[in-house]
Formats: C-alpha cells, sequence, structure tokens
C-alpha cells in the first residue's frame, strides 16, 4: 500500500514536469497556431544552457534560473523573429502555414546535429549537486527530492504564468491576438512582436523545466525527443492553449508511468498512454480541459 | 480641408481587383456613410484604411501623412479606429477586458479609467456586463461592446463597419442613435452601411459604392432623394 502511495507521490512530481515542459509548447502553439516542432530540441539546449551555468559558477541548479531564463526567453525571442517570422509573413493569410512547420522541423535537425558537433554524443550529468540523489523519507515511502522541487516549480510557474496572462498589458494582447489576430491589430497590438515574446515565454519555460531536470537527468544531443512527443500528447490531452490542462494532462501521464509498470510490462504503460491520447482525440478532441472553441 | 483622403487607389486580393481608382474624403467632425450592396467593396476598402491591406495604387493621407503603407498598429496610433463587421470580440474574454484592450494604443492607454468612464455612460449595459465573458452576450449587446472597445481607442476618426448587421429593427435604432451621439460628442465617423436609410439620414454626406467604384456621392439628404437610390436602395 505504502509503495503504491510512494509510486503514486512519485509520478505526480514527474508527470508535473513532464507538464511544465509541455507547458512551453501551449503557450507558443495558443499563440501563433503551429506546432513547433523543435520543442525537444529547445528542451535539449536548455538543458545544455543550464549544465553549464551550473558547472561553471557552481551554484545550487536553481540559481541557474536566473541565467538560464533571460538566455532561453532572448533565444525563442530571436528564433522566432529572425527564422520565423519572415515565412509567417510570406504566407499571412494561410490559416495553418505548413511551410513554417517545415522550417521548425529543420530547427530541430539543425540544433539537434550542432550540439552533437559541438559537445559529442556523450552523456552528461551533474553529479555533485546538492539535489541528486536526496530521498525524503515519510512514513516508510521515499520520495525524489529534486523531483518534488519540480513539482513545486512547475505549480509555480503555472501560477505566474497564469496571472501574467490575465492581467498585464502584454498578457492581454498575447490573449487577443490567440483568440482574434486581425482583430488584435485593429487594437494597435503589433502581432509580429507578440508572436516573439510568446515565443519567448513559452522558450523560457521550457527552460525552467530544464532546470528541474539537470539535477537528476543526464543529457546529451537527442535528450529532447524523449520530451517532445510526450510534450505533444500531454498538450492534446489537457487541451491546446490551456495552462492548467498542459500540467494536469502531464500528471496523467506520470502517474501511468509510475503505476502501470506495477501491474504489466513496461512497454504497456506506454500503450495506455498512445491509447488514452486516441481515446481524447476520439471522445473530446478540444481536450480534458480545453474550451470546446476554434481556435 | 479633408481630413481622410483616399486617392485613386486599387485594391486586389491575389489576381482579384475589387476595388477600381476609388477616391473619396472625410473632413474633421463629420459624419459619411459609404453605403452599398453585399460585395461592393465597402468592408475591403475600411481593410485598407486600417492598413491591414495595402493598396496596389494610390495614396491614403491622414491629417497631412501618408499612410497607403503603414502596418495596422500604427494607423491605430494615428488615431484611426475600426470596428470590424461582425463585432469580433476576444469571445473568451470578458467585457471590461475587451474595453481594456481597446484602449491599447500608447494615447488611449493614459487614460483607461476615464475613458471607461466615459463608455459606461455611454453604453450604460456594458457596466452591468463587465465580468461577463463576451461570448455569453447577446448579438445587440456584443455590438454595443465593439463600439465601446472602438471608442476606448480614443479615436481621431472612428470607422464602423455595419454595425447593424443582424440586429433586431429596435437594435438597429439604439445603436444609431448610439452612433449619431458618438458624433455629436465630437467624433468624426466613417459609417459602412446597407441600411442606407437610417444611415444617410444621421449622416452629412454619403458615397455609394458599387462594383468598387464610387457611383455617386453628395450631402445624405440629397441621397436620400435621389431616383436611383430609392429604387435600388430603398425599395420604393
Ligand atoms: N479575403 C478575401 N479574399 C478574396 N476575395 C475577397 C476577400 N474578402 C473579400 N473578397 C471579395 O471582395 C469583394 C468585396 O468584398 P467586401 O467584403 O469588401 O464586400 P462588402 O461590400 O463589405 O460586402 P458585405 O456588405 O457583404 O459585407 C467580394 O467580391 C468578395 O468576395
Ligand atoms: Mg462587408
Amino acid at each position: 500500500m505504502e509503495f503504491f502511495l510512494e509510486s503514486i507521490l512519485n509520478g505526480i512530481c514527474m508527470g508535473s514536469i513532464y507538464g511544465l515542459t509541455a507547458l512551453g509548447l501551449t503557450v507558443i502553439f495558443g499563440v501563433l497556431k503551429v506546432i513547433n516542432f523543435a520543442h525537444g530540441s529547445l528542451i535539449m539546449v536548455s538543458m545544455y544552457v543550464a549544465y553549464w551555468a551550473i558547472i561553471y559558477t557552481g551554484v545550487h541548479p536553481y540559481v541557474a534560473l536566473i541565467i538560464v531564463v533571460p538566455v532561453m526567453y532572448f533565444f525563442g525571442y530571436y528564433l522566432q523573429d529572425i527564422v520565423i517570422k519572415p515565412i509567417f509573413k510570406a504566407e499571412k493569410d494561410v490559416r495553418e502555414p505548413i511551410t513554417v512547420i517545415i522550417v521548425t522541423t529543420g530547427v530541430w535537425y539543425i540544433l539537434d546535429n550542432l550540439t552533437l558537433l559541438i559537445f559529442g554524443p556523450q552523456y552528461r550529468g551533474i553529479q555533485n549537486n546538492p539535489l541528486r540523489g536526496k530521498m525524503l523519507d515519510i512514513g516508510n515511502m521515499l520520495i525524489s527530492v529534486p523531483k518534488l522541487w519540480g513539482f513545486v516549480t512547475a505549480v509555480i510557474t503555472a501560477a505566474a504564468v497564469y496571472w501574467f496572462l490575465q492581467k498585464t498589458r502584454t498578457g492581454r494582447a498575447i490573449r487577443a491576438t490567440s483568440l482574434d489576430r486581425e482583430a488584435a491589430s485593429l487594437m494597435g497590438i503589433n502581432q509580429f512582436k507578440i508572436y516573439n515574446i510568446a515565443f519567448g515565454i513559452g522558450t523560457a519555460i521550457v527552460g525552467i523545466s530544464a532546470v528541474t531536470l539537470v539535477p537528476f537527468y543526464n543529457i546529451f544531443p537527442s535528450v529532447g525527443v524523449l520530451f517532445d512527443i510526450k510534450g505533444f500528447i500531454i498538450v492534446v490531452l489537457g487541451g491546446l492553449g490551456s495552462i492548467g490542462g498542459a500540467i494536469i494532462g502531464g500528471i496523467i501521464i506520470g502517474l501511468i508511468e509510475s503505476i502501470a509498470p506495477m501491474f504489466m510490462t513496461a512497454t504497456w504503460a506506454e500503450a495506455i498512454v498512445y491509447g488514452l491520447f486516441l481515446v481524447v482525440l476520439f471522445v473530446k478532441p478540444s481536450g480534458l480541459f480545453g474550451v470546446k472553441y476554434d481556435w | 480641408m479633408s481630413f481622410l483622403e483616399v486617392k485613386n487607389i486599387d485594391v486586389f486580393y491575389g489576381d482579384v481587383q475589387v476595388i477600381f481608382d476609388l477616391s473619396l474624403e472625410v473632413m474633421e467632425g463629420e459624419v459619411v456613410s459609404i453605403i452599398g450592396g453585399n460585395g461592393a467593396g465597402k468592408s475591403t476598402l475600411l481593410k485598407t484604411i486600417s492598413g491591414l491591406i495595402n493598396p496596389a495604387k494610390g495614396e491614403i493621407v491622414f491629417e497631412h501623412a501618408p499612410i497607403q503603407t503603414a502596418p495596422p498598429e500604427e494607423i491605430v496610433e494615428r488615431g484611426i479606429i475600426q470596428v470590424p463587421e461582425g463585432r469580433r470580440l476576444f469571445t473568451l474574454m470578458s467585457v471590461k477586458d475587451n474595453l481594456i484592450i481597446g484602449a491599447y494604443n500608447s494615447r488611449a492607454e493614459k487614460n483607461v479609467a476615464e475613458t471607461m468612464e466615459d463608455v459606461y455612460s455611454l453604453l450604460p449595459k456594458l457596466k452591468e456586463r463587465e465580468s461577463q465573458l463576451a461570448m455569453t452576450l447577446s448579438g445587440g449587446e456584443q455590438q454595443m461592446v465593439a463600439v465601446g472597445r472602438g471608442l476606448m481607442a480614443r479615436p481621431k476618426l472612428l470607422m464602423l463597419d455595419e454595425p447593424s448587421l443582424g440586429l433586431a429593427p429596435i437594435l438597429i435604432k439604439d445603436i444609431f442613435r448610439t452612433v449619431r451621439e458618438i458624433a455629436n460628442q465630437g467624433t468624426t465617423v466613417l459609417l459602412v452601411e446597407q441600411d442606407v436609410k437610417h444611415s444617410l439620414s444621421l449622416s452629412d454626406r454619403g458615397y455609394v459604392l458599387e462594383h468598387g467604384r464610387i457611383a455617386m456621392e453628395g450631402p445624405a439628404d440629397k441621397l436620400l432623394d435621389d431616383p436611383h437610390i430609392k429604387t435600388a436602395y430603398l425599395g420604393l
């Protein structure tokens, strides 16, 4: 029984970190309306940035947020501004600009291969950090401390993003643009600037998720692939553009991954994840928490 | 002297030309109607003035500055505000947030609270509904929000694209009364309408748009008495 509860708690913690990676994806999709196939690569780049920031400065992993968040914000901002925006402008009237998707796929390949070229294929981990391998012992249950930090970070980040979108001038402009681009332009909102900002914020969130991961997760050039498919599934499960939906969708995946192996082989757990994904697509395509609304 | 001047513009969607060598002008303080049937190019004209589409040829001058190549956000900054056809509210945002976002431009942003007071006194219904999601409002209320949102931008020139569209006759009276009141308070209004009788009776001047060309223009009362307009638009 305690073992079961322990799996649930660890599943929730790990799942909330998945949710955090998906939150970045959902913010970007909510505004640009294109699936960002470079998402996994952005996670990977963030993890390397976090890794080197922590190794060089020797600070507590979470202090590296001070570096990782602004670096990734500007990385995303200028990636959109320099690489994606020109294509967006050229295909202004296309509802789902397929070339933008192709470009994000190109960015994925370039970033992954560049990283391989620069850092090589080896696995890296931050061995000497105060969180690695730490367990919290509550009445015979062992909870992973770095994952617990991840859970707290995910909840705080989601709340902060929600607050930002609801209460600030830029947040309102982001919501307006995501609901109706043309009407937003008529309010005097520069939609391309909003795309840059949304891409920056989404990438900064990915940076936060990377900081939660590096204390206990090894990094290598293709590490993003482990998270990007999950990210897409979570975003659809939770509802495209839904902030709470991303975190809860992540937690659902985390729970399935931690509980299912107790009853079946681990490969079945993956089958359940994809099965649930398909069921949601059939029964409620807007996702569990998505609003029934044509974006 | 003209406040807004459109000079000989051609507008295309892809290869299809929709507006042909069109010119018109609006003086400061005037209410000008543009009337015409479905597909005449009325909305296209307003979109072009707003900078959503660029004209292939011609010039648009507002307060002495050419604006035909300016992006929409710059045109809003200059004070030309459009209330688009079909309201186009931010459906999943509250009425209040819709109004606040209307005041996004830098001129309007400095006195949001004050402007909102004015909008609420002109459209008291909106205050009652301020926390409701825009999508849950009735059509008439949505149109009021759209107009209120336009006013929040502190327009020098307010362009309204078929504000009476899809409203019951009694609400149509309301909306035109509101437009007249806005004009009386000193805002210049460019009104696009299919409801010829109501729009011309509150306007100073009018233009008739047919197949992307100005077919007729003149003082509103003259147009109302014109035999062509009587048969083609008023069904008399
Ligand atoms: N995005 C578009 N792409 C291609 N053609 C368009 C587009 N929008 C409008 N048109 C065409 O341009 C012409 C003028 O359309 P416009 O919307 O300006 O007419 P309108 O006078 O506003 O009509 P209504 O009173 O029905 O609103 C129409 O023939 C229409 O089919
Ligand atoms: Mg129209």
